[in-house]
């Protein structure tokens, strides 16, 4: 038992070591609408951030959370704490000679005075250094990812000594049956879903945790950054293509079954099609998870506009319904992607069938 | 679109691909193909003990049968090991019965026989033995009559007596 804290512990007793920050958005915007404020937290948080805010109090200009690594690439390494900057009012801090100001979750190249210059666009036009940091989302990813090695490595040391599951076993065991019964061997078939098995199983269970944490008040938002969505659907891209026999390219540039002057016309469309599919794949799960967090946080931010205590019951049961559905959802989408990705390695394995044409 | 390339980071890219290929080959490793293999080798083994239940309660009903079929097998030969016992016993009494009846006339008719044979030599002995005497009597008659018919009518009388005694 006490091992089985262990880590809990470890997770927490990190948490406790935070040190207090000041929140940069109160001294730079100054008095804000609420409705403003709930816009420009709803926003701060579908972003990633450099540090990991816990709780704070807006008018205090006080905020609970801890700091982490910076790391940055513009032909040199840098590497400070994101707590240096907050050292200098204007927020710029100096590694090796280069300035870098942090605005609206973007580090920037800047002079010694943190000037920002805008575009014809819009868009900051700053140099940007390569942002390798260990921000609040792949800090959460290291912690999500080894609490999921942490609990399959214990499921699988469970049948060592014994065949019938129980413990974490018992509860993992049907999700994992289900993956292989239910996705993998009805899309990819009962010949070749063993050797997507891996990448099954861990894609599933990767994103429906990494939903399930985006749930929790730590405010994280993973999957629905377009980053995290666009590697997981180039792995299952690459798997796709380098697994493909040559059914699956004959169905690409040589469609049987059709006059030839339409396989010309089809070959362009199903390549695009090759790219569409993991494309898909990918602003799917960002978008609904997006989608849930702004919806989620609306609700919650309307709590706080209506004065009225009725509304604000209302708004209550409302936010806790759409929880129950973002539950449901953050299965749902881990679901879907896992499904997909078995679709399209089961098409580029498909065997030839030779009374189709 | 040109949001969604503005938010696009190169960082986040780079360490969501590292950790996912990370965790990838790490549970391949320490979690999926044990608990994958343990699960197999339990589905197979549910199915193996299924099948050779099945298989043993199969050979029970054959062997159910085939003690059926032997138990009635043992009895019809009982009862035809019984009935040729009766029928023999049935048989021997009758022969015996018929040969005994057989050997008794036999014995009877043998006996009657003999008794026939005994019979007619002792009627054939007195018939020599009274002609032998009456042959004496008349000759000694004849010679008495010749010399004295007192002394003849004695002696007739004298061997009627001898007769008598004989």
């Amino acid at each position: 038992m006490t091992k089985r804290f262990g880590f809990l512990v470890l997770m927490f007793s990190f948490l406790m070591s935070t040190s207090m920050m000041a929140s940069d958005s109160h001294s730079e915007s100054g008095e804000l609408s609420i409705k403003e404020q709930i816009k420009k937290d709803i926003d701060h948080h579908l972003k990633d951030s450099h540090s990991f805010h816990l709780w704070g109090d807006h008018d205090k200009g006080t905020a609970v959370g801890f700091p982490l690594p910076i790391i940055l690439w513009d032909g040199q390494l840098h590497f400070f704490s994101s707590s240096e900057f907050h050292h200098h009012d204007n927020g710029v801090v100096e590694s090796k000679g280069t300035f870098f100001k942090e605005y609206h979750s973007k580090i920037y190249i800047t002079d010694a005075e943190g000037s920002i210059h805008y575009g014809e666009d819009h868009f900051v036009s700053n140099e940007k250094p390569i942002d390798f940091s260990i921000t609040k989302n792949v800090f959460s990813l290291i912690i999500i990812s080894a609490l999921i090695f942490w609990i399959f490595s214990t499921v699988a040391k469970r049948y060592k000594n014994d065949p019938v599951p129980r413990g974490m076993a018992k509860i993992f065991e049907p999700l994992v049956i289900f993956v292989r019964d239910e996705i993998a061997i009805p899309n990819i078939g009962e010949k070749h879903y063993k050797k997507y098995m891996n990448y099954l199983l861990t894609v599933f269970f990767f994103i429906w945790m990494v939903n399930l944490f985006g749930q929790t008040p730590l405010g994280i938002n993973i999957t629905g950054n377009i980053a995290i969505t666009f590697a997981l659907a180039l792995i299952t891209f690459l798997i796709t293509t380098f697994t493909a026999n040559k059914n699956y390219w004959g169905h690409i540039f040589w469609m049987p079954g059709v006059p030839y002057l339409m396989r010309v016309v089809l070959a362009p469309i199903e390549v695009l099609g090759m790219f569409i599919k993991p494309f898909a794949l990918l602003i799917r799960l960002y978008a609904n998870i997006s989608a849930g967090h702004v919806v989620i946080m609306s609700i919650i931010g309307l709590l706080f506009v209506f004065q009225n205590w009725f509304a604000r019951g209302a708004f209550l049961g409302l936010g806790l319904f759409l929880s129950v559905i973002e539950l449901l959802v953050a299965f749902l989408q881990a679901y879907i992607f896992t499904m997909l990705s078995a679709l399209y390695f089961g098409s580029a394995v498909e065997e030839h069938h030779h009374d189709d044409h | 679109m040109e949001k969604l390339i503005n938010d696009f980071s190169v960082g986040l890219f780079f360490w969501q691909t590292l950790l996912f290929l990370a965790l990838l080959f790490l549970l391949r490793k320490y979690a999926w193909k044990p608990i994958m293999e343990a699960v197999d080798s339990r589905e197979k083994n549910i199915e193996d003990s299924l099948a050779s239940a099945e298989k043993a309660r199969a050979e029970m009903e054959r062997l159910q049968s085939d003690n059926q079929r032997i138990l009635a097998e043992a009895r019809a030969e009982r009862d035809g090991i019984l009935k040729e016992a009766r029928e023999i016993k049935d048989k021997m009494i009758s022969d015996a019965k018929a040969e005994a009846s057989e050997q008794a006339a036999k014995v009877i008719a043998s006996a009657k026989e003999q008794i026939n044979n005994e019979k007619m030599a002792a009627i054939t002995d007195l018939r020599n033995q009274v002609a032998e005497m009456s042959i004496e009597i008349a000759e000694m008659v004849l010679k008495r009559e010749l010399s004295d018919k007192d002394k003849q009518g004695a002696f007739v009388k004298e061997q009627l007596a001898n007769f008598k005694m004989n």
